[in-house]
């Protein structure tokens, strides 16, 4: 073997190799935050530092419980507003695939998904705070519904391409209108490609914390009140992890751990529920 | 054109049964106009069920052009009183009621380009990897898995992480290097950033990288072609348009990102000196100054770089996605 095909092949496994150290380095930081962040929190959280609100200044102890209702009910207004809509949506894009309004329609969902978190807040600010007349849990949920409708159309749109022309062909063969056709068939054939799709959504607003600054605010006591200020775990964990109290400190560490291990089991559902419907999300 | 024929039906509805009442097909009859009416019934809601569907797919229009419009109309009063000057002024100084956007744009500019620099040869390697070398298998599986959860853990978190644990890493490099030792600045975002924003390129490059067909570089190995050679002289050119698409999503990843970026950069309104420097970006300025501006024109000049971001952000993410929509239909 001539001297430059040994070199042409030593090259090769050489830069097969430095791709692979390259390609496994991600992995490094990702391990390091995820142990660094277990290895804080987990000594802060029992059951008193879930069911109490936070101490004030000076005094240790306390919880999160104000941030761990907040947190629920802001996603699930959020969820409620955007579940219908980025269904239909999706549904709408899937049916007109040649429309211009669905061209206009598709492209706004694209820009949509790009728009920077904080932009949306300062929108919601602008839309309901300040015709309202103050902060409130309500219009940082529909922060957090903007952000996830693209999320869902795209997920329900590529669900139902999945699905055969004939499903529906023969439905509409047997005399259904195409409301029934759509809703007692077609959906009901995708579903579990479309709940995967708001699961992903839920974990990607989950964390989400620029659009609640100027909506939903904030609140160091429980409120069920959705007109009202409201706490929300990322929320709380921005505001005490950028405080110099080291009490305040261990509550964020603690809140973070509970925010990962929520985001993170919702994508392994999503994980499990996708891998049966080939969906790229 | 419904609406008299279902009347019709209906006063017909109404006669009929008085005609042939007590004979022996009433029933039927009865039923035949029940079924009748229930379709026009079903053809109603089905006409309303579609209108629906057209009015959801306005509003998506209508929601993105509300974002648009809303950041232009509130931002006005700081267009108009400042203009073209907005861009380039130098300094920041609410107080005095100078508003120059500068810092802000270069801090942007030079923490997303670091970041994408940093991250781009992790996230090729990935996409080689994944899409060449180890398509299948557990531990191409584990790779895969993990740079996704990358994109899932919020940004809130890789702030705190970085505040706790990166910025007195780089604070220590830094005095050995000799330069000021801050620790919080426009290195330590970028490096936060390039861990965040590297599954976006990753993702998108592995998917293109698969597409590429196999007579190729099947043609490429038949003239004696190492691996290395068909990656780099198959692969990448085929690829080209695809990772050039994927490098743009993150740099609109980049760009838009605030809580990490806030927490780490050190929020200092002046043009940051080196890249060791302590600055602000876009969106780090808004997340911290807005719910504290007290004058309208502050607020106004705020909104304004929302619009600025919005615009750039947009811009970059149609580009982008315009290219992957032309590579998958070839």
């Amino acid at each position: 073997m001539s001297n430059l095909v040994k070199y042409r092949i030593a090259k090769s496994s050489a830069l097969k190799i430095f791709t692979i150290f390259l390609a496994f380095v991600c992995v490094v930081p990702l391990i390091f935050i995820l142990l660094y962040i277990i290895r804080a929190g987990i000594t802060k959280i029992n059951w008193h530092f879930l069911v109490n609100i936070p101490k004030p200044v000076g005094e240790s102890g306390g919880g999160i419980a104000n941030a761990l209702l907040g947190s629920m009910i802001i996603i699930g207004v959020a969820a409620l507003i955007a579940i219908p809509v980025g269904i239909l949506g999706g549904i709408y894009l899937n049916e007109n695939k040649k429309s211009r309004l669905a061209y206009w329609s598709r492209l706004c969902v694209d820009i949509l998904q790009g728009v920077p978190s904080i932009v949306i807040g300062i929108v919601a600010y602008f839309w309901l705070v300040k015709p309202l007349g103050g902060f409130s849990a309500l219009s940082g949920s529909v922060a957090l519904a903007i952000m996830m409708l693209p999320i869902i159309i795209r997920s329900t749109e590529e669900t139902l391409k999945l699905l055969p022309d004939s499903l529906k062909e023969a439905a509409f063969a047997l005399g259904m209108p195409f409301h029934r056709v759509i809703l007692k068939v077609i959906v009901p054939c995708g579903i579990s490609g479309i709940l995967s799709g708001v699961i992903l959504s839920v974990a990607r607003i989950a964390g989400e914390t620029a659009p609640l600054l100027f909506t939903a605010f904030g609140n160091p006591y429980i409120s069920t009140n959705i007109t009202k200020p409201m706490q929300s775990l990322p929320l709380l964990i921005y505001n005490y992890a950028t405080s110099p109290y080291n009490d305040w400190l261990d509550l964020a560490w603690g809140a973070s751990l509970i925010l990962l291990l929520w985001v993170l089991l919702l994508n392994i559902i999503t994980k499990l529920t996708t891998r049966r419907w080939k969906v790229q999300l | 054109m419904d609406a008299p024929v279902e009347k019709d039906m209906m006063t017909r509805s109404s006669e009929i049964p008085m005609r042939v009442i007590n004979s022996a097909k009433a029933s039927e009859v009865v039923n035949t106009i029940k079924r009748i009416k229930r379709s026009y019934r079903q053809i109603r809601t089905e006409n309303v069920f579609k209108k629906t569907l057209v009015i959801i797919g306005l509003v998506m229009v209508i929601l993105v052009f509300g974002i648009l419009l809303t950041l232009v109309v509130e931002s006005l009063p700081s267009i108009k009183a400042l203009g073209l000057k907005y861009l380039w002024g130098k300094t920041w100084d609410p107080v005095q009621d100078v508003y120059g956007a500068f810092p802000f744009l270069l801090g942007t500019l030079l923490t997303s380009f670091l970041a994408l620099i940093i991250s781009i040869p992790f996230s090729f390697a990935v996409a080689v990897f994944l899409g060449e070398y180890y398509p299948k298998g557990w531990l191409s599986d584990f790779l895969k898995n993990t740079v996704e959860l990358i994109a899932a853990v919020p940004s809130v978190i890789y702030g705190f992480w970085g505040l706790a644990v990166l910025v007195p890493i780089v604070r220590s490099f830094e005095s050995k290097i000799g330069v000021e030792p801050v620790g919080v600045g426009i290195f330590s975002s970028s490096l936060i950033l390039a861990v965040m924003i590297i599954p976006y390129a990753a993702s998108l490059g592995r998917s293109m990288i698969q597409m590429v067909p196999s007579q190729l570089k099947e043609g490429a190995y038949s003239l004696g072609a190492t691996r290395w050679e068909v990656i780099r002289s198959v692969i990448f050119p085929y690829t080209k348009s695809g990772l050039f698409a994927g490098v743009l999503l993150s740099l609109g990843r980049a760009l838009g990102e605030t809580m990490a970026v806030t927490m780490v950069i050190g929020n200092t309104s002046i043009i940051p000196k080196s890249i060791f420097a302590p600055g602000n970006t876009m969106a780090s300025v808004i997340a911290n100054q807005f719910t504290e501006a007290d004058k309208p024109i502050y607020v106004s000049a705020l909104i304004e770089l929302g619009l600025v971001l919005f615009l750039v952000t947009v811009i970059i993410n149609v580009i982008g996605k315009k290219i992957i929509s032309r590579f998958t239909n070839e």
